[in-house]
């Protein structure tokens, strides 16, 4: 240990041969995934069911398990929302990632000091939003989509009250033209106030220098992208604690 | 003595000659050149740079997830190849082809397993190997482009995990894949159950989804479009892109702390 304390104040020395030091671990790391892999589908034979039959639906009908995220998500949001827009978002917020963290620290080391709120929103967005939804999706969904703990017997009878209703009518709402301009305020004031909580947040921790260097556009993306990410979140409470179906329901488009 | 004389006589023959020199352009004493000759000098080790930054070796830096991600491509190739000589995309076979692979092929459900539980590995390594990139901050100035690549090839992964789902053509595989198309269906213009389709003209059996099945249900036609897209396509794209993307980590260079 002692020597490599010492090499590493030597910038020249910081480069070691591929081969063989990279390619050594390549190489065992390689024979021991492939004999686990091999050990693995020696004892667990992947399911094969009955042939294909479009006439019989299984009920739950489950999406591969890393869709399920994206099922889960069908709860809270219409198809289009969950398995269409939502998806584009996560691709192209992945995207631009590097383009709107401009923290020049954390670049090639694991740090938390440096970068706790994008290690965070990384957090919160891949581990608790993805992963979660999937193992909800995957563990805890039975027949009809229906929530079932895992000591539960999947009843495919068990009676769950639709109680769901659309927030304008929640709130007293019964014209139709009404609900839906008050619906369009909702979604409009929703990501006004969320953008505009994110900049003042953004301000007080990092200061107005550090928005002007970030820039307008850089700020736009990001907070639409957060806004949009939380609004899952903010539908989940509204549907679980409050039974809201929709905040804008229109002939074409739900919310 | 005589004999190991003779041993060594012949091994100079054997690497002196023309055909052995055609080959292997340099030897196997450890000296710096060879070092760097082994990775040069090899078209396969030539993926990696002839020397890396110290830190990028350790295990604990890297988890070792991007090349795993790799070794599971390798696999999934590899198995898949020995099951594609057994199995045809025809809805009257396939389902009798996945029983035959099973039980009556040399080492078909291992290999069958193998293909399955890689495709699986895969999707959770580069799901892992993005988290890793995240938290060493590898996608910053100069790798922003990998980054994207590297966007695009976890997108891919989960393509070819889900079009590989439909093969086996069992009650697992339709119904798992028409609940993921059905966000096809969906689509704001292109989908028939999506917004505003009336203005376009969708329809159930002319829209994205169909586009996607080759009619209006999963059929026959499915199959085989999943078997080509799973079979040539998303392979073949998937491997321009991870060409482009080790090309790209060996000409930035392996991330690390500035020296």
């Amino acid at each position: 240990m002692a020597e490599v304390a010492q090499e590493r104040k030597r910038p020249i020395d910081d480069k070691v041969h591929t081969w063989p030091h990279l390619v050594r671990a390549e190489f065992l790391v390689t024979i021991f995934v492939v004999v686990v892999l091999t050990l693995w589908a020696l004892l667990l034979d992947a399911p094969l069911e009955e042939p294909a039959n479009p006439t019989r639906t299984p009920n739950p009908s489950k999406a591969p398990w890393y869709f399920l995220g994206l099922q889960e998500m069908l709860v809270y949001f219409d198809p289009w929302h969950a398995g269409v827009v939502l998806p584009t978002f996560i691709i192209i917020g992945l995207m631009v990632i590097p383009f709107i963290d401009i923290n020049p620290a954390g670049n090639g080391y694991y740090t938390f000091k440096d970068r706790k709120y994008e290690i965070l929103t990384f957090f919160f967005g891949f581990h608790i939003l993805w992963v979660s939804m999937i193992i909800i999706g995957t563990f805890f969904r039975g027949p009809g989509w229906n929530l079932f703990w895992p000591w539960e017997h999947w009843d495919p009878h068990k009676v769950v009250a639709l109680t769901n209703v659309d927030l304008p009518y929640l709130v007293g709402i019964r014209n139709q033209t009404l609900s839906i301009l008050f619906g369009i305020f909702c979604v409009v004031v929703y990501f006004i106030v969320g953008v505009g909580l994110f900049y003042k947040w953004v301000v007080r921790v990092k200061g107005q220098e550090f928005m002007e260097r970030w820039g307008p556009v850089r700020f736009g993306i990001t907070a639409f992208l957060i806004v949009t990410m939380l609004a899952l979140p903010v539908k989940m409470f509204l549907r679980l604690a409050l039974n809201v179906k929709y905040i804008l329901a229109t002939k074409y488009i739900n919310i | 003595m005589a004999l190991k004389d003779k041993i060594e006589e012949i091994k100079k023959d054997l690497v002196e000659s023309q055909v052995w020199k055609a080959i292997f352009r340099h030897g196997y004493e450890d000296t710096p050149r060879n070092r760097v000759l082994m990775v040069t000098a090899n078209v396969w080790m030539h993926l990696h740079p002839a020397k890396v930054r110290r830190h990028g070796v350790r295990m604990r830096f890297t988890w070792c997830m991007g090349g795993l991600t790799f070794l599971m491509f390798l696999m999934t190739v590899i198995t898949g190849i020995y099951l594609m000589f057994y199995y045809r995309p025809v809805a009257e076979y396939a389902y009798a082809d996945m029983k035959y692979l099973e039980f009556d092929m040399p080492f078909g459900m291992l290999m069958r397993n193998m293909h399955r539980w890689a495709a699986h590995a895969m999707v959770v390594f580069v799901w892992l190997h993005m988290f890793r990139v995240f938290l060493t901050g590898s996608y910053k100035p100069p790798r922003e482009f990998n980054w994207i690549v590297g966007v695009l090839l976890l997108v891919l992964t989960l393509l070819l995990s889900f079009t590989g789902y439909l093969l086996p053509w069992d009650q697992l595989s339709i119904w798992a894949v028409t609940v993921g198309s059905n966000m096809a269906r969906a689509s704001p213009l292109l989908g028939h159950e999506g917004p505003f389709h009336e203005f376009v003209g969708a329809n159930p059996i002319y829209d994205a989804r169909a586009f996607l099945f080759g009619g209006g249900e999963i059929g026959p036609h499915t199959l085989l479009r999943f078997y080509i897209l799973h079979c040539i396509f998303i392979p073949l794209v998937a491997s321009l892109l991870m060409a482009v993307h080790f090309w790209r980590i060996r000409r930035d260079g392996f991330s690390g702390p500035s020296l």
